[in-house]
């Protein structure tokens, strides 16, 4: 039996296909021609614009002889500098790890920082929080590099001239003092020490008005709660006790409140495995395809203006009946209902909504639905999102009024990122005083009269309140850098305070407002526990937030702990049925509108704060797998419609305000409906943020949609896309089956293939020519739980950042030549199926992409992928200098000094993983503007000593962090005792914020993995490309979707003869049959 | 026959000159001058005061005129009386308290820095300053290389090997001369013969032309090839050597001494390469380290003033690196030191006996590569981590497991 036609039938008749993109979809010709290739053509980008030729080749041979043999003539001096007074915790070459908090764009987590030397080069999540739990999203590990932006300011400025900070200090006080209205406008203040200088700071200047503006707003829930409530809060959410999830247009995996937070305690109740069989089940409503909705069980797509009617509707099945017009929603909706009323108590609906109305009809349903109480905690309120809008608004009304002297811009940007944005900038001019606190220039510090540059928050003192009772502390890991002031101190001078130093303020604020004494600890005891920790739980702030109400002048909109009573279910008092008329009025559809345009947040980019960090700007996006710009996503419909494909640019016009973008074709977008992100289109940022993308801010508002037209400008960008590389050949590598196949059977969607041998049906990995390795120490081994991975991409930055893997910018992704260690591969489904038919038609006229009825809302998978340092590496073998070798320890080992770049071994991989240094990005001047972290002196503080940099002409793959497990052993080796299982971590199974990787010892019979290993081994657990027998070390466990209908594409079955494979079989051999004799 | 003469003496001054070149090159490498003695005290109670010396005085006072702590003893017997002597070594505040015009002087001049008291016997006390009498200063032996150029360090038995050489220079020379003075008897001789048929004669009258062979094709190629595989070998060679660095001893900024100071004074490595058992850097001490003990040991020194004006001026002291690993090259002390228990002198040589640090081992890869060839794991007994890999290679019937069996040659152990 041929295996291979075995294969062929398997995947395509009785299941389905599964396309990387619309392009394979579609067999593109660009896509069909770059699919079996693993590099892009020769280089594109030469030293001046022209090939390189025979002669300068000789010319450089010739430089190179001389040049080393009057190298060799001398070896240069090299100097070793020790400390004059080496610091008594510090060794070189050993790191140091210090507990702080990262707050930044909304996104919260309690960290450690990894020093070496005295300069931060790593951020890991710190175990300790409840919050965060030792995980960090994309965005906290890549915050690192903004310390060593050399775009920052570096002193004191006025206007485009340097100014001491004393000199500063003397205008900005007179200038305070002679100013009756003084504005701080800062995001959510989650500090309590901030908010007692901001006290401070009112106490003495009495026209001061604190104003907290979010640019990425939840204004809508707080509101909402109020009305609801009493108290304007967001809630603390449990997504692990919640059964049955329902999100309407919310992205809480990737950007809503608290991801982390919420990636963790979802993915606690999709674990399944021996002890449980159960797991919650996740419906999402929504208009485009993001990354929480990607993950859902069961998700369907709604225009952005239903999505008012819609929660009504969900909220009048659930009290009592209703139909909705559109009859898919309906019927989703439906089972919806029927779901969450029998999951009393153990359900949770959430939506990303900043309209009142929506948010008090969700409030509503989960009163109805008893969460109050079980899956949302409403006593302990989460202060991650604070910002009113209409506050913000008010403000700007002022600034135009000329009714504001002084205005002090603290860590925001609203000229940039707030709707009115422009207004503010024209009438900014009007203030009198204009101070920003801007860590480098933005859109609004450009406009500010005195820039007193804040410290990045590594370099600072502070603490952070998330949530109440949950305390951390924010300390400096290295000294600053430029001579910068953090911003409290700069206020608490200009207030006159006594003590001025940040450091003493935080500890005496401390002192007063948090440490109870009466424990038996001393306050220093209690501060040195609480710094060494990162956190404290349990205090509530004594004084702060009344005071920060006070300044406020809004008593009641503020979370005040006097309001904090314990609340029930009952106690829910939101208007209802105003609401639900307002809904009424509000979301009803503009036919004559031909589209509507929805904006949204990205993973990586958020608000667009951190546009000048260049991990986060190459860092794929989940869903669509683009970096480096903004685009219009579109439905496949819509677009064939419209008559628009791929990377045309359209001009898109909503009211006066109009853009000019690249469309993206996006499985899953609501149909007659477009979506932007916000972030991007940076006029002044940096170096790297500037001029990427467009600003679709001006087009925020409280319901998050609009009706837009486009129309097509004849133009053409091409959109940097990484996923239509490493091409995979549309093999089986995605093993899933539902729930309920599950539960039957463990192996359910298993595909358990066998070869035909002359003694019998054989499995392949049982026949081989090699002679294997033997281990006898570790093998160690990572194991990806497909279920749990959600797609975040904080891997792909937290490997970039350990292994200083370059940034190679927009271009040269195009190119194809992204250099990311670790890739999240998204796989769409669509639901039809393969026929026999349909794949004869396919053979005979070359049609796949035909056969496939492009679904509307595809079934999508991320699968992690990283060099699965296979016992049989095909790379290993034609390696002509054995640069690529084995270990003892089951590590794929890649020597960089012995490659001379053939890239056989990049052609040999099944998996394409590997990685060709097409330059040397770290000396290239070409990168400088992409590259910061390898070509100046600055960004290379950020690289990881234990790490080669590497060169030109070297290939690089995953070493599954084989620094990690070399100081992981000498570690144990040094106090004599086999290393502890969790000791040792890889960087992206140390970030995964749903533990979807796991890392360790596969012969440590005690370790998480080598217990996974022994329990699912015959079950869940399978290897990629199981049927050449490559042997990956690394094993993945199938998903699983709570659905009813069947998810497996496989039958599970490897024995016996009645299994499917023989009947296809046959029916290929017909087919091939029937081909011949046609010909002839 | 003139001609033939007048060759011999254009070439006899080129073949002295090589001579004398290969005479001076042999008697170059000879050692210069012997070895300043430590000088000599042939007798029992100089020996027992040198101990007694070397045990408690000689970290505060040297017995040469410098000023370490106290002052230098050059001399003292002279300045001083024995009987002065001895009260002021058993209890100097004593001594002070009385009132003595020199005590009370002495001790003002040196900071106020008390003494130790020692209760030494009488006896020993005259020992000491025996030893201190006899002591002869060593004359300054400071020909360590002067700049940062790394040289290759001669072979040690490069002086039997050079006598050898002179003695067969000379033979050679001898042999040459009597040779040319039998060619000339014989020559004298033959002139004087008429009985000499045609063929004969032309023989004797032949003039040797050296130009004829010098422009012969076979001399000419010979010596290109000659020429040319010399350079082969010398590129080839030098091509092996880049990078190299063994013997490499460059001047440093401040003349530390390893020899007084880990020789000497038996100061542990560890004390100021803090992290040669801790982590992959040794380090080099910090400023602060010195100061330990130089904020009371040598004040006065130009050189130790260097380090008071380092941490003055706030700018540390640039010493210059000796032993250089590429950075392609992972090396971590800590996995040798304190795990596998080496001691440092294995790579670094004997750093105790020399005043100028040098580079001792090549630090090349196929050094590192053979030592984990050949060295037995043998901390591995009383070391928990090994147990598995004991076991594994005891089963095996590998009774003597080498790094290289436990994975110590695969590139990832160090490249990464």
């Amino acid at each position: 039996m041929n295996y291979h036609h075995t294969k062929d039938i398997n995947m395509e008749s009785n299941g389905k296909r599964y396309w990387r993109g619309i392009e394979e979809l579609e067999n593109d010709l660009e896509f069909v021609k770059n699919a079996e290739k693993e590099f892009s053509d020769a280089p594109t980008i030469t030293e001046d614009g022209s090939q390189p030729n025979r002669r300068d080749f000789l010319k450089l041979m010739g430089f190179s002889v001389a040049a080393v043999s009057v190298a060799a003539c001398q070896a240069p001096v090299k100097k070793a500098i020790p400390y004059l007074q080496k610091p008594a915790e510090l060794d070189p070459s050993i790191p140091n790890y210090y507990a702080s908090t990262f707050f930044e764009d909304g996104d919260y987590a309690s960290i450690l920082v990894k020093t070496r030397e005295g300069r931060p080069i790593k951020i890991e999540g710190n175990d300790l929080s409840a919050i965060s739990g030792g995980k960090t999203s994309a965005k906290a590990q890549a915050s690192l590099l903004s310390l060593y932006d050399t775009d920052r300011y570096k002193g004191f400025m006025k206007g485009k001239a340097e100014i001491s900070m004393e000199k500063a200090d003397e205008e900005i006080k007179s200038a305070l003092e002679s100013a009756g209205a003084i504005r701080i406008v800062t995001p959510t203040v989650i500090s309590p020490s901030t908010k007692a200088v901001v006290k401070a700071f009112t106490e003495k200047y009495k026209g001061t008005k604190h104003i907290t503006y979010d640019a990425l707003s939840a204004s809508g829930m707080l509101e909402a709660n109020k009305e609801s409530f009493g108290t304007a809060m967001i809630p603390s959410y449990d997504f692990s006790k919640a059964d049955v999830i329902v999100s309407i247009n919310c992205d809480f995996l990737g950007t809503w409140i608290s991801p982390v937070e919420f990636s963790r305690q979802y993915a606690q109740n999709r674990k399944v495995g021996k002890e449980r069989k159960e797991m919650s089940r996740f419906y999402a409503l929504e208009s485009r395809m993001s990354m929480t909705g990607a993950n859902a069980d069961y998700r369907t797509a709604i225009k952005p203006s239903q999505e008012g009617a819609v929660v009504a509707s969900l909220y009048k099945k659930i009290t009592g009946s209703d139909t909705f017009k559109d009859e898919k929603i309906n019927k989703a909706l439906d089972r919806i209902a029927k779901d969450l009323k029998s999951a009393q108590g153990k359900s949770l609906v959430v939506s990303g909504s900043n309209d009142v109305t929506v948010q008090t009809i969700i409030n509503a349903i989960n009163n109805e639905l008893g969460s109050y109480g079980t899956t949302i905690d409403t006593n302990t309120p989460c202060y991650l999102r604070q910002g009113i809008d209409a506050d913000m608004n008010a403000f700007i009304d002022d600034v135009k009024g000329g009714g504001v002297d002084a205005v002090i811009f603290f860590g925001t940007n609203p000229v940039y990122n707030h709707p009115r944005g422009k207004e503010l900038k024209d009438a900014l001019s009007k203030v009198k005083t204009r101070i920003s606190f801007a860590m480098r220039p933005n859109e609004t510090s450009e406009l500010c009269e005195y820039i007193c540059p804040n410290h990045h928050y590594l370099e600072s003192w502070g603490d952070a309140e998330p949530k109440k009772g949950h305390l951390s502390l924010i300390q400096p890991t290295i000294t600053p850098i430029f001579k910068t002031r953090q911003a409290q101190e700069s206020l608490l001078i200009w207030a006159g305070a006594k003590v001025t130093n940040y450091y003493d303020f935080v500890r005496g604020n401390w002192n007063k407002a948090i440490f109870t004494a009466g424990k038996g600890k001393s306050f220093d005891e209690f501060w040195a526990n609480t710094l060494h920790d990162g956190i404290f739980v349990g205090g509530a702030v004594k004084v702060e937030a009344k005071v920060e109400a006070k300044a406020e002048g809004k008593e009641d909109e503020k979370p005040t702990e006097k309001e904090e009573k314990p609340r029930v279910a009952g106690a829910f008092k939101g208007d209802v049925e105003g609401a639900l008329s307002d809904i009424a009025k509000e979301y009803k559809a503009d036919t004559t509108a031909e589209l509507e345009i929805q904006l949204y947040e990205k993973v990586a980019i958020g608000s667009g704060m951190h546009a000048n960090n260049p991990w986060l700007q190459e860092m794929p996006d989940p869903i669509t797998r683009t970096c480096w710009g903004n685009y219009v996503c579109i439905s496949q419909v819509t677009a064939k419609k419209k008559e628009i494909s791929q990377n045309d640019v359209v001009k898109v016009t909503v009211g006066s305000t109009s853009f000019e973008l690249p469309v993206l074709i996006q499985p899953g977008q609501a149909n007659d409906s477009i979506s932007v992100a916000v972030g991007y289109g940076r006029t002044t940022a940096g170096k790297i943020g500037k001029g990427i993308g467009q600003n679709v801010a001006p087009l925020i508002n409280k319901t998050g949609w609009a009706t837009a037209k486009i129309e097509k400008t004849g133009k053409y960008e091409e959109i940097a896309q990484t996923q239509t590389h490493h091409t995979i050949m549309g093999r089986d590598i995605i093993q899933e089956a539902s729930l309920k196949e599950y539960k039957e059977k463990a192996t359910a969607g298993r595909n358990l293939i066998t070869i035909h041998t002359d003694k019998g049906p054989k499995r392949p990995t049982d026949i081989t020519l090699w002679k294997g390795h033997t281990y006898p120490n570790h093998s160690w081994s990572l194991m990806v739980d497909l279920n749990t991975c959600t797609g975040c991409g904080a891997c792909v930055v937290a490997c970039q950042i350990e292994n200083n893997v370059p940034v190679v910018g927009k271009k040269e992704v195009i190119n194809r030549r992204e250099m990311h260690w670790i890739r999240i591969d998204r796989y769409y489904s669509s639901d039809a199926n393969f026929t026999a038919e349909q794949h004869k038609k396919g053979k005979e006229d070359g049609s796949y992409g035909d056969m496939e009825i492009p679904s509307d809302n595809p079934d999508v998978t991320f699968m992690p992928l990283m060099c699965q340092h296979c016992n049989n590496a095909p790379c290993e073998t034609v390696c002509p200098v054995l640069a690529t070798t084995h270990s003892n320890e089951g590590l794929n080992q890649m020597a960089y000094n012995r490659c001379v770049g053939t890239r056989y071994c990049a052609n040999n991989c099944p998996f394409k993983v590997r990685r060709f240094n097409w330059f040397h990005y770290a000396e290239d001047s070409r990168f400088t503007e992409v590259n910061p972290t390898q070509t100046n002196d600055l960004g290379r503080m950020v690289l990881n000593p234990d790490v080669t940099v590497r060169s030109r002409g070297v290939m690089e793959k995953c070493t599954m962090c084989v620094q990690r497990i070399q100081a992981g052993k000498l570690e144990a080796k040094k106090e004599k005792r086999r290393p502890k299982d969790g000791e040792i971590q890889t960087a992206c199974s140390q970030v995964c914020p749903t533990n979807a990787i796991i890392f360790g010892d596969m012969l440590d019979e005690n370790s998480q993995i080598g217990k996974l290993v022994a329990e699912e081994h015959d079950k869940r657990a399978y290897h990629l490309l199981e049927e050449i027998n490559v042997k990956p070390q690394i094993s993945y466990l199938t998903k699983i979707r709570n659905t009813d209908e069947a998810k497996a594409r496989f039958a599970a079955e490897s024995h016996g003869g009645g299994h499917g494979d023989h009947k296809e079989h046959k029916e290929h051999k017909e087919e091939k049959g029937t081909k011949k004799e046609e010909k002839h | 026959m003139i001609a033939f003469t007048k060759t011999i003496t254009k070439w006899l001054p080129l073949l002295g000159l090589t001579l004398l070149l290969c005479l001076q090159v042999a008697f170059a490498q000879q050692p210069a001058e012997k070895p300043a003695d430590g000088g000599g005290g042939d007798d029992a109670a100089v020996a027992a005061g040198k101990a007694l010396y070397d045990a408690n005085c000689i970290s505060c006072h040297s017995p040469g005129g410098e000023v370490v702590v106290g002052p230098g003893l050059k001399g003292i017997l002279e300045r001083r009386t024995i009987d002065w002597l001895i009260p002021w070594v058993k209890n100097s505040q004593a001594v002070i308290a009385s009132g003595d015009k020199y005590a009370v002087d002495l001790f003002n001049k040196y900071n106020k820095a008390v003494m130790t008291s020692f209760a030494f016997s009488d006896a020993e006390i005259k020992s000491i300053f025996a030893y201190v009498k006899s002591y002869k200063e060593p004359t300054k032996t400071t020909d360590a290389p002067k700049d940062g150029q790394p040289s290759t360090a001669s072979s040690g038995d490069g002086g039997y090997f050079n006598v050898l050489l002179v003695v067969l220079l000379f033979v050679l020379v001898l042999i040459f001369t009597v040779l040319m003075l039998l060619l000339s008897v014989i020559n004298r001789f033959l002139n004087q013969k008429t009985d000499l048929n045609e063929a004969d004669l032309e023989l004797v009258n032949q003039k040797f032309e050296p130009s004829k062979v010098f422009n012969s094709r076979p001399f000419i190629v010979g010596v290109a090839l000659i020429f040319a595989l010399v350079t082969l070998k010398a590129t080839i060679d030098g091509m092996v050597d880049i990078g190299i660095q063994q013997g490499y001893a460059p001047t440093q900024p401040i003349p530390f001494s390893h020899k007084l100071h880990a020789g000497q004074y038996g100061i542990d490595c560890g004390y100021c390469h803090t992290g040669a058992y801790k982590g992959k850097a040794a380090t080099i001490p910090s400023a602060s380290t010195c100061m330990n003990c130089h904020n009371q040991i040598k004040r006065g020194s130009p050189e130790i003033q260097k380090i008071y004006t380092a941490i003055e001026k706030n700018r540390p002291i640039e010493w210059v690196r000796i032993h250089n690993l590429p950075d392609l090259a992972y090396f971590n002390h800590a996995q040798h030191t304190n795990v596998a228990g080496l001691d440092c002198s294995k790579c670094h040589g004997e750093v105790a006996q020399m005043e100028v640090v040098q580079q001792r081992a090549p630090l090349t890869m196929g050094w590192c590569i053979n030592c984990h060839r050949e060295t037995v794991v043998e901390h591995a007994n009383n070391n928990a981590y090994y147990d598995k890999l004991l076991a594994y290679h005891q089963k095996q019937g590998i009774k003597k497991m080498t790094v290289e069996n436990i994975g110590g040659l695969e590139c990832a152990k160090c490249h990464y």
